[in-house]
């Protein structure tokens, strides 16, 4: 169904696909997997035709009509899910638009996904969750015998990314095609049929699923052994307690937040999406109207009227949405990693130039930001890379309470270890961090204690032999109280 | 000072497309025209756009900041006419007469500046809505103070002051291009410059980033504003009398104009103050040389409309090739 031969992409002197040949039958799922920088992006937008290969050849059976889901949400913003998912294919009775029978067909769609979305509501009053939802409802057109899917699961929760993967089945056994991009191993040993990895540029590997496990998929995708994703756990108990939060409310995504985290601690917090964890951190952060509850740091009672004030603090946050609030992507890596603490590179409100740069040089070589130019403009480096920056962005302001949103969306092997690492250095150094992440084994590899929330109020904590997958889960979906 | 000068040449290699237009113009006029090539003739243009052209640097940094003025050549037109007021009512002395139109002018910009700044940063309403509502109001209130007519003094040393020449420059030429060398520092090198970028860039990304977004816009409106009363001030002078009507008529388009042209995106984020400045020259050379040919006024417009969409066309070409 999909023949690739010999294709090769250069940008400038740099070969970002470097001979790449491979076949996709009917009916099979092929799992492509590679480091961020390996050229999985690179590979779907030759595909895609987003950008031109330099050569080699693609070639897809004549009829095949193609769906992508991307990585970055590729949604209007202010048009509704059904708008959304007909772009560009709407259907229409005697030239007018057929609303009727497009919302209808989202309907069923959503109910494909088990997705609780109002078809008439607009995409930006979506979650995350949701804009991903709207994307594969978009892919799940019935002319597509093609899907590309670039890491469709990172935001999903295990239940949902099994009803996606039941879709999937349904759609390979109809004789659908799938090329299915991920980092997430284990997911690809279960879904795919065959996998391919890159590394480099190069396919380094093309071999049935079930014949590589997900430590031998690592290795081959980095080239050398990975012993242990995360760093050991702290030899020191955690300290004073540095932010206490009592009965934090705000709107209706943040109902009751309870918690008192300590210096040197990692706090985990889990939960669905939608349960409220980004909203309680931007409350936290003063980037959303608190109403009520109260916040301590070191003791002292604070109110946070804007950002600023969190910062000065001693608050740092790195976002969810690296594209929409981390990052500006037409600056330099210098220009962005000093951004929040500008105040430090200036005399007399003019800019010290020369310590701007010493100081992103420093992060380019602690992080190993590649390409390393601090005067790179970020758009130009992977999606990795471009968390690698976001975090030095916060740590620049020299925090001493750190909020992690999902650090590791996103990102690749490699990278996701370094981001661990960093967190856990952060950590021994005093630093009181909060994790918010999906990713149950991140969680359960990084911290020691767990709150998990459910419909904006805290359903509980976990630490020790308590602190497994099976009850976090059952408290984020309220099976089990407190 | 030899890191600034580094710096204003990165941008105004950033903004090449513009420069070039300037060269190319240039050369062709001063081929074609003997008159055009004199140096009273092309110290001319520069005063005559300096009016115009100062309120483009302030609007450079409204445009970098993602947002848009067109209320400027209104209060430039307010500025004049109170101003002028203020003079007439200060007593005999002609200095104190011209320091009072000189604070009146820039104050009354200044304040109008910051009504916009208000309105966009803190409000949060729509700088198109807003600048465009107050665009009205502050002609209708020159005109109304005015009486739809011309305001005018008799003060003997304004005429004088503002056509003062320093080495043969005129003093609007003058503080057009000390100020873009200022601004240009200003954008460049200070943390409010890189604030302002940073809004128009991704506002959300910034406000994220602990910028105070709203105060950043509120001092962009408060600069242009400001800019638009001194601009009132030096034309005043020129005939001692400022028309209610006439005064600032489309400048907010020049300004844009040439701020476009000058190679500063539409959207916000990516600025150039010494490529608003090249837009300026550009812009009043057009317009001297088709004076010189002979071309109807009345076709100038379509000369210049031209210019801005060929300008723009040329600049978002190159920005593919980059990409």
């Amino acid at each position: 169904m999909l023949r690739v031969e010999h294709l090769t992409k250069c940008y400038d002197a740099e070969k970002a696909l470097d001979d790449v040949s491979l076949m996709l039958g009917g009916g099979r799922i092929l799992g492509l997997i590679g480091e961020n920088g390996a050229g999985k992006s690179t590979f779907t937008k030759c595909l895609t035709g987003v950008v031109r290969p330099t050569s080699g050849t693609i070639s897809i059976d004549p009829g095949v009509s193609v769906g992508w889901i991307p990585q970055e949400f590729n949604l209007v913003e202010h048009l509704s899910a059904t708008e959304n998912i007909f772009l560009g294919r709407e259907k229409s009775r005697f030239g007018f638009l057929d609303r009727r029978a497009m919302r209808d067909e989202a309907k069923r769609r959503f109910a494909r996904l088990h997705a609780d979305i109002d078809p008439d509501r607009p995409v930006s009053e979506l979650s995350p969750a949701g804009k991903q939802m709207v994307e594969f409802a978009k892919a799940l057109d019935a002319s597509y015998r093609l899907l590309l899917m670039d890491e469709p699961t990172t935001i999903l929760n295990a239940e949902e990314t099994g009803r996606l993967f039941g879709i999937m089945r349904e759609f390979r056994a109809a004789g659908g095609s799938i090329l299915y991009i991920s980092h997430k191993l284990a997911e690809v040993r279960g879904i795919c049929d065959d996998v391919a990895i890159l590394r480099d540029g190069k396919l380094t590997c093309l071999a049935p699923a079930r014949e590589l496990d997900p430590a031998e998929m690592a290795r081959r995708m980095v080239g050398r052994e990975l012993t242990r994703m995360f760093p050991a756990p702290p030899e020191n108990p955690p300290g004073e307690p540095v932010l206490e939060v009592a009965h934090l409310a705000s709107g209706r995504a943040v109902r009751d937040v309870s918690f008192t985290l300590r210096s040197g601690e990692i706090l985990g917090v889990a939960g669905l999406a939608g349960a409220g964890r980004t909203e309680m951190a931007e409350t936290l952060m003063g980037l959303r109207r608190r109403d009520g509850g109260t916040v301590r740091v070191n003791g002292r009672e604070v109110r946070f009227r804007r950002p600023s004030e969190a910062v000065a603090a001693g608050l740092s946050y790195l976002p969810e949405d690296r594209q929409g609030t981390g990052v500006l992507p037409g600056f330099p890596v210098a220009d962005n990693v000093t951004l929040v603490s500008l105040a430090r590179y200036c005399r007399g409100g003019f800019l010290k130039k020369n310590e701007i740069r010493k100081a992103a040089e420093e992060y380019v070589r602690d992080f190993r930001i590649k390409p390393a130019r601090p005067e790179a403009l970020l758009c130009e480096l992977s999606g990795g890379n471009q968390q690698k920056v976001a975090m030095a962005k916060g740590l620049d302001t020299r925090p001493r309470i750190f909020i992690f949103d999902e650090p590791t969306r996103g990102v690749d092997v490699g990278a996701r270890r370094e981001i661990y690492e960093f967190i856990r250095n952060l950590a021994d150094r005093g630093v009181a961090c909060l994790l918010i992440s999906s990713d149950m084994e991140e969680i359960l590899g990084m911290c020691q204690t767990v709150m998990v929330m459910r419909a904006g109020e805290v359903a509980g904590f976990r630490s020790g032999d308590e602190l497994t997958q099976e009850e976090l889960m059952y408290l984020a979906i309220g099976v089990k109280e407190r | 000072m030899k890191h600034t000068a580094a710096v204003n040449w990165k941008s105004v290699r950033d903004s090449g497309g513009v420069w070039i237009a300037l060269a190319v113009f240039l050369a062709v006029a001063a081929v074609s025209n003997a008159s055009f090539r004199s140096p009273q003739n092309l110290i001319n243009i520069t005063r005559q756009v300096s009016y115009s052209g100062i309120i483009a640097l302030g609007m450079t940094f409204v445009i970098a900041a993602g947002g848009i003025d067109l209320a400027v050549g209104s209060l430039f037109a307010l500025a004049g006419v109170v101003s002028f007021f203020a003079m007439n009512a200060a007593g005999p002395c002609e200095a104190v007469q011209l320091a009072v139109g000189f604070g009146t002018a820039l104050g009354v910009g200044l304040v109008g500046g910051a009504l916009n700044g208000v309105l966009v940063g803190a409000a949060r309403i729509q700088p198109f809505i807003v600048t465009l509502g107050t665009m009205s109001i502050f002609r209708s209130l020159a005109l109304f103070f005015a009486g739809a007519g011309l305001v005018s003094t008799g003060n003997q040393l304004y005429p004088k002051i503002v056509s003062t020449e320093i080495l043969r420059i005129p003093l609007p030429t003058l503080v057009l291009f000390l100020l873009t060398a200022g601004l240009a520092a200003v954008l460049k090198l200070t943390r409010f410059g890189r604030h302002v970028c940073a809004v128009g860039s991704n506002e959300r990304v910034a406000f994220y980033s602990a910028i105070r977004t709203g105060l950043v816009k509120f001092w962009t409106y408060v600069l242009v504003g400001g800019l638009a009363g001194l601009s009132a001030f030096l034309l005043g002078g020129r005939l001692n009398s400022v028309s209610s009507s006439g005064a600032g008529l489309l400048y907010e388009l020049d300004a844009i104009a040439a701020v476009i042209i000058g190679g500063t995106a539409m959207t916000g984020g990516k600025a150039s103050v010494p490529g608003t400045l090249a837009g300026v020259l550009l812009l009043g050379i057009v317009s001297n040389v088709l004076d010189m040919w002979g071309v109807s006024v009345n076709l100038q417009g379509t000369v210049k409309g031209l210019v801005i969409i060929i300008a723009v066309l040329i600049q978002y070409k190159r920005k593919d090739v980059a990409a």
